[in-house]
């Protein structure tokens, strides 16, 4: 299956990323040894960049699947299609990297059903092999193949929650929104804002994630941040700007809208 | 004998008699010229001469040509013949006696409402009031005067102060709706003795009330200041003489229970603003030792340590400076005067005002050197501390101490800054003194008796009269059923065996199949080769294929809580015609049926009962909870249940949705069992309870549950879709049938 074109699963620029601690000799450690690792963190602190940044260092192709709960064992691993002369193997996106020996980053995975993550197992362990059990194939992982999955502890439902039989098979990195200097510097340095202004979002996000749990199911993130400061930049007044990135995507609950409509009220001035 | 009076024409178009009147009638009259025009004067003549007329003695003539010049002159002189007629209005009726508190009433009323077209509704709805509990016993109409409207008309200014005027309206409806029949509690009601009428009050106060805003507050100190403090209100309304600050303690932050906008600034502001001075304090401030500082010393440093903490506050959130500045009171320098009172506030006050506010303009010098002092103290974001604020006000103290400031007459005027607590969290008095607080702390009773039910809980009313809840109307106590027999459970089940089998027979039917198959799908875990091929047969041959040739699986599980609730009122103990048991015997055997049933299929089942015995005693009787299996102690509870009193549903519908809503379910089903139409000894309006159970039933479904009620009586027809809507109902006929129609019709509801 050398049809695959592996370039197009390369990244090419280098992604900004700003490392909040030891994680990008952690990981490299685990590629290293080909070790499949779980990113755990919040939405929006920055996973999924981290590992982009990654495969960028590494110079390796990443395939991305983002799960979702309608997300079959077929769609990871590939399926008959009909075509003229009756049917066609397709591989899925598991199986490509599995073939051309690319980082498959699984983002979101407890979204994916139970019974879909069972699949990877057999990729995962000393055998790293994919059984493509409909078309009677058995496929050895190329060696550069690793898995990464992500995944979100916020999430309190209990439906939403791995199987051991799956943790047991990673190595994990625990990812948080970073501290205020780090994340002042991300915003500064992503949405191109002078270093108040990215000081004060970062407190104004620092007083949404105290309310998690509270009526919030997740604090104000990184990304969100990011977005208030280009609109800030493309000349948005600081407080509406706040109120269309911070405050109304996250939430619909009025009490929790005029606490933080205050909160940037009193943060800006 | 008459004394000569320089206005002689006047004084004989005032036909009144009154000795008194000669004495001060050149007075009001030289007042009255001043302040009305001509045709004033004739009208102001005129009224006061009805007023003589009506025979209620010298008073109120003297109230109303004393105050009604400058009434008329603020609000218009339309007011003396609107004034004049209402009192001979009034004097028509049994109410003469609230003649004379009524006049005195109206300067006040007429300075807080400010305009005519207010007086006149104020007025009119003192009358709607009085002509509401004017008495007409047997017929006898307005034969009795109203009990509460003196002590209403006495209470009008202290109302007013709180209450707009609309909120006056619906107050005084209230009390004159529920408390028309019973002339003790009326005057209660409108003496504001009665917590029903504090709770009223409460309800109708101008502002931002705390409670409306609980939440928003709760959510306020833990997103801006990372403290989860209990926050306890406390009322303004009820102690005029010492106004309470806020304060905080080990057992919280007190703050009002309402706030006015103030100076531009909203009640929820001034709210967060109190909040956030607190957090400031204990986030930065230390215990400072009290002994050795002289209360004046005291005062300062609390100052001092007050202005540290707002500037440390608007380091972080520059924002609130608005608010500070506009709630935070202006000296005026110089207003103060030093030989004759004590300046020691207003000294204060000033110092605080030039910290917050660079613009303050003051030139007392010793007051500019201390505030270049604070601002050195707190530069270069060095955050200071107690102990550093302390030094500085015992400085300041010493600088600018007069002789006078120990005279008893002390300047408040524009020193009270409201926002900030009473600081009582920063001293700590080592020797016990007079100024120490008394311990409040009281022996524990430690023979505590053991309840036998919960503690009680009160439940909101809806009252369709007037659409409004009756805050807190209902007491319902819960208390676990005894126990009686569970052999006569198991007796019910042996009898009705054939039925059971029968029943196992549909729960069968209904049992959750673990793997269901979805055909015909787009996407789906494995191709449905029958389908396929059919496909591919449709692709060779030229038609369009179906594209759906995938099938996948899914898991089919029940996920329902149920709560039977039963009502236990007397009229259970009838026995219907043509059947030989009683309703309760009857609706026994139904719910062990159902209970049995539900057991089989392992839904999340409750089993409840209740009575009452007027709104005090609401009655709710636990028989099974959610996670209680059916077994000898169910079965005996059940087997004990014993009918009396009346059926108020409402509250207790409302406890049940308390426990259904806790529970974590797909579906969540109220089932309620009676035998009649809501109904209470101390409601004489049928339609009161209907309305309310409907109002409880809406509630219930808004929150998700989904409520069913079985009605037993025959004619229920003419009431129950008013309460549980056209589909929520289900009126069994023939009670016989009940204990097979009960389970049925739950598998129905469910399936």
């Amino acid at each position: 299956m050398s049809d695959i074109d592996i370039e197009q699963y390369k990244i090419t620029e280098e992604p900004y990323y700003e490392a909040m601690g030891d994680e990008v000799a952690l990981y490299e450690a685990a590629y290293a040894a080909r070790m499949p690792v779980i990113v755990k963190g919040p939405t929006g602190c920055g996973k999924s960049r981290f590992i982009e940044h990654m495969a960028y260092k590494l110079g390796k192709p990443l395939i991305t699947v983002a799960c979702n709960e309608d997300m079959t064992a077929s769609d990871l691993v590939g399926r008959y299609l009909l075509d003229a002369n009756g049917t066609r193997w397709l591989d899925g996106p598991l199986t490509t990297a599995a073939r051309i020996g690319a980082i498959c980053y699984l983002d979101e995975i407890v979204e994916a059903r139970q019974d879909t993550t069972v699949v990877i197992h057999p990729l995962t362990d000393h055998r790293r092999q994919l059984p493509l059990d409909k078309k009677g194939e058995l496929i050895n992982a190329h060696p550069d193949f690793q898995l990464v999955i992500s995944y979100n502890p916020g999430y309190q439902s209990m439906m939403k929650d791995l199987k051991q039989s799956t943790k047991q098979r990673f190595s994990g990195l625990d990812f948080d929104y970073p501290d205020s200097k780090v994340e002042t510097a991300i915003v500064v340095k992503e949405a191109g804002v002078d270093e108040a202004i990215a000081a004060k979002l970062v407190k104004i996000a620092h007083t949404a994630r105290n309310l998690k749990g509270h009526g919030l199911d997740e604090g104000i993130s990184t990304r969100l941040l990011v977005y208030a400061a280009t609109l800030m930049n493309n000349g948005i007044e600081a407080k509406s700007a706040c109120r269309m990135a911070l405050v109304t995507p996250i939430t619909d609950d009025k009490d929790i809208r005029d606490t933080l409509i205050h909160s940037i009220d009193s943060i800006f001035g | 004998m008459t004394t000569e009076t320089e206005f002689p024409e006047y004084r004989k178009k005032l036909k009144c008699s009154f000795e008194q009147i000669e004495d001060c009638f050149d007075d009001y009259m030289k007042d009255v010229m001043r302040n009305l025009s001509n045709d004033g004067v004739e009208d102001y003549l005129k009224g006061a001469s009805m007023v003589c007329m009506i025979g209620r003695g010298f008073e109120p003539v003297l109230v109303y040509l004393e105050e009604m010049p400058n009434i008329a002159h603020d609000l218009g002189e339309e007011m003396l013949s609107m004034v004049s007629q209402a009192v001979w209005d009034m004097s028509r009726t049994p109410n003469g006696n609230s003649i004379p508190p009524f006049m005195h009433c109206l300067p006040e009323a007429a300075r807080r409402l400010g305009t005519k077209e207010q007086m006149k509704h104020f007025i009119e709805i003192i009358f709607e009031m009085m002509h509401a509990t004017t008495g007409s016993i047997h017929g006898h109409h307005t034969t009795f005067a109203s009990p509460g409207l003196p002590d209403l008309l006495q209470q009008i200014p202290y109302l007013l102060s709180q209450l707009s005027l609309e909120g006056l309206k619906n107050w005084m409806e209230y009390g004159a709706r529920n408390y028309n029949n019973h002339p003790e509690r009326q005057r209660d009601f409108f003496t504001l003795q009665s917590a029903d009428s504090k709770a009223m009050l409460q309800r109708e106060r101008h502002g931002t009330l705390y409670m409306d805003n609980e939440r928003s507050l709760d959510m306020y100190m833990r997103s801006m200041w990372q403290a989860e403090e209990y926050l306890v209100p406390y009322s303004l309304g009820f102690d005029e003489m010492r106004k309470p600050q806020p304060y905080y303690d080990s057992l919280g932050m007190r703050v009002p229970d309402v706030f006015d906008d103030k100076d531009g600034i909203s009640g929820i502001d001034r709210y967060r603003v109190v909040l956030a001075h607190m957090a400031g304090h204990k986030r930065w401030t230390t215990r400072q030792i009290a002994d050795n500082l002289s209360p004046f010393q005291r005062i300062a440093v609390e100052l001092f340590e007050d202005s540290r903490i707002e500037a440390l506050i608007l380091r972080d959130y520059p924002g609130l400076r608005k608010y500070f500045l506009a709630l935070h009171p202006i000296p005026v320098e110089g207003s103060c005067d030093n030989e004759n009172e004590s300046c020691v506030r207003h000294r204060l006050a000033m110092l605080s005002r030039a910290i917050l506010d660079e613009n303050h303009g003051y030139k007392n010098p010793v007051i500019l050197e201390f505030v270049e002092k604070f601002h050195n103290a707190l530069k270069d974001n060095a955050e200071s501390n107690s102990k550093e604020m302390l030094l500085l006000a015992i400085s300041f103290t010493t600088k600018t101490r007069l002789q006078t400031d120990q005279l008893p007459k002390i300047r408040f005027e524009n020193t009270e800054i409201d926002y900030r607590d009473d600081n009582r969290h920063m001293w700590l008095f080592i020797e016990e003194n007079d100024e120490a607080e008394d311990d409040t702390s009281e022996p524990q009773n430690l023979e505590t008796v053991e309840p036998d039910g919960l503690p009680p809980r009160h439940y909101h009313e809806w009252d369709y009269n007037t659409n409004s809840y009756k805050p807190d109307w209902v007491t319902l106590y819960e208390s676990l059923h005894q126990p009686g027999n569970a052999s006569d459970i198991d007796k019910i089940l042996e009898k009705h065996s054939a039925l059971a089998n029968y029943l196992k027979r549909l729960l069968d039917l209904l049992k959750p199949q673990n793997y269901v198959r979805i055909r015909y799908q787009e996407e789906g875990s494995e191709l449905d080769l029958d389908v396929a091929i059919r496909s591919i047969i449709d692709f060779k041959s030229g038609a369009q294929p179906d594209p759906r040739i995938n099938m996948s699986h899914k898991h089919d599980g029940r996920d329902f809580a149920v709560l039977l609730l039963m009502d236990l009122s007397a009229s259970l103990n009838e026995v219907p015609e043509g059947s030989t048991q009683s309703i309760l015997e009857l609706s026994r055997e139904a719910t062990t049926l159902l209970g049995w049933s539900i057991e089989q299929l392992g839904d999340k089942f409750a089993i409840a009962g209740f009575h009452s015995d007027t709104r005090h005693n609401v009655r709710y009787h636990h028989i099974k909870g959610f996670t209680e299996h059916w077994d000898d102690t169910v079965k005996s509870r059940l087997a004990a249940i014993e009918p009396g009193y009346s059926t108020r549903m409402g509250a207790a519908v409302r406890h049940a949705s308390h426990y259904l809503e806790g529970q974590q379910a797909d579906k969540k089903l109220l089932l309620i069992l009676t035998d009649g139409e809501p109904a209470d000894i101390d409601v004489s309006d049928d339609k009161l309870l209907i309305n309310d159970t409907h109002k409880a039933v809406d509630e219930l479904s808004a929150k998700g549950i989904y409520t069913h009620c079985i009605s037993l009586d025959k004619k229920a027809d003419e009431y129950i879709a008013d309460i549980f809507g056209k589909n929520g109902y289900t009126v069994i006929d023939n009670i016989e049938k009940l204990p097979e129609q009960l389970p049925k019709l739950f598998m129905s509801l469910t399936a």
